[in-house]
């Protein structure tokens, strides 16, 4: 067992974890944060995408103990006092989701590429969400709401 | 996933010394915590090796650039000194895998695995690269040995790497539709004295193709590689491609790095 210290949404805690626990499991079953979804389990389908002080990785190919120490961001942490984060609301909007499985992956994602490019093309947003896979939506609305959530940011 | 011990390490010598026959040290993982989440590998101890911070760095000295083992792919692409030094070796690094791996794998990492369709060993190759390791220095071509084999020694740890700088270079690969890695990868990189060609995915493990080498030699242009037809009998051949595809292929992409060489 590790003792690991995160500060998760802004919320500092300590817990102890197996060695071998992700950083996805710990997320989901540990913290009882469930919006981070699981979506294939061999880390290639980005659905688990959180931060981890400030860049987007996968959680579901960290380990927990990995990130001791670590600030991390999950979809939970994005709205503001019950407000949406307006890429939440640009995907909302454009209706960039159907089932919505992949949805805080592509989010998460995305609110990290417009950190470094403020107005990205079509091209970039497409070549950025290289690592989400979407099956029901085919993507046009998903770079309609990020180019949006651009211009709202 | 099996149960390990995980370790972290804060220097080099602390890391090689808990190394053993069942261990594994963890860069940026993103081969080896899949594989260990597949069961295709396991290990009693997992060495994280991220808190060593001599790892980490980019040193542009004379005529080689110094990476260290520990540097993400995304800061390789994002580094200007990389860039103005060798300019295809940061695009190299910018179309590894997808934001989320660069955001974490490692040049070292990338190349203790040795994956055959893998970016960085064709740029290790071609820029006539030495491996430093924690024992020793060791020229890329004596590196890589064969399929997800390298000539590491159980323990011995790679800490950077000095890629020569050329006149020109550039790295073209085709990828996978799919999983995005090199069904074929070429890398072109003209130096005073020869013209040096990797080519990544093709065969067991990376390699210098000699018939482009030798026409580039003659004349570095595009049209030198007309007239080059590659064996087929020697390559990879799988449900993506056929082994005369990856033949034509490297061709291809070996005309279109001289095009877009720089």
């Amino acid at each position: 067992m590790k003792s690991i210290n995160l500060t998760i949404n802004g919320k500092k805690i300590s817990k102890e974890v197996e060695d071998y626990t992700l950083l996805s499991t710990f997320i989901r079953e540990n913290l009882n944060l469930t919006g981070t979804h699981i979506g294939c389990d061999t880390s290639q389908c980005g659905a688990c995408v959180v931060h981890v002080d400030g860049k987007s990785m996968k959680s579901c190919a960290l380990l927990a103990a990995d990130v001791n120490g670590a600030k991390v961001t999950t979809i939970e942490g994005l709205a503001e006092n019950g407000k949406l984060h307006p890429m939440q609301e640009a995907f909302k909007k454009h209706h960039g989701l159907q089932c919505g499985y992949c949805t805080p992956g592509m989010v998460m994602s995305a609110v990290d590429l417009l950190k470094n490019k403020k107005n990205p093309s079509d091209k970039e947003i497409r070549e950025w969400l290289e690592g989400n896979i979407c099956r029901c939506t085919g993507y046009q609305n998903i770079v309609a709401a990020v180019k949006d959530a651009a211009s709202k940011m | 996933m099996k149960a390990f011990n995980f370790h972290e390490v804060k220097s080099v010598k602390e890391a090689t010394k808990l190394a053993s026959n069942k261990s594994t040290f963890l860069a940026g993982g993103m081969t080896l915590i899949p594989s260990m989440k597949m069961r295709l590998s396991s290990f009693s101890d997992v060495i994280d090796i991220k808190e060593i911070k001599e790892l980490y760095g980019i040193k542009v000295k004379g005529k080689s650039v110094i990476i260290g083992a520990n540097t993400k792919h995304a800061d390789v692409a994002a580094s200007k000194e990389v860039r103005k030094a060798v300019h295809s070796l940061a695009g190299l690094a910018e179309g590894i895998g997808d934001p989320q791996v660069r955001n974490c794998g490692t040049l070292g990492g990338s190349i203790s695995n040795n994956d055959p369709t893998a970016c960085y060993p064709s740029a290790c190759i071609a820029l006539d690269a030495t491996i430093h390791t924690s024992s020793r220095k060791v020229e890329a071509e004596k590196f890589f040995t064969g399929m997800f084999e390298t000539s590491l020694k159980k323990g011995e740890l790679v800490t950077a790497v000095e890629f020569q700088i050329p006149e020109k270079s550039c790295y073209i690969k085709f990828p996978n539709p799919a999983s995005r890695y090199a069904m074929v990868g070429v890398y072109i990189a003209k130096f005073k004295k020869e013209v040096r060609c990797a080519v990544t995915g093709a065969q067991s493990v990376v390699y210098r193709c000699k018939e482009i080498e030798k026409a580039l030699n003659n004349n570095f242009s595009e049209s030198a590689l007309d007239s080059v037809s590659l064996k087929s009998s020697n390559l990879n051949s799988d449900i993506h491609a056929s082994a005369e595809y990856r033949a034509s292929l490297i061709v291809s992409c070996a005309q279109k790095a001289v095009a877009g060489s720089k």
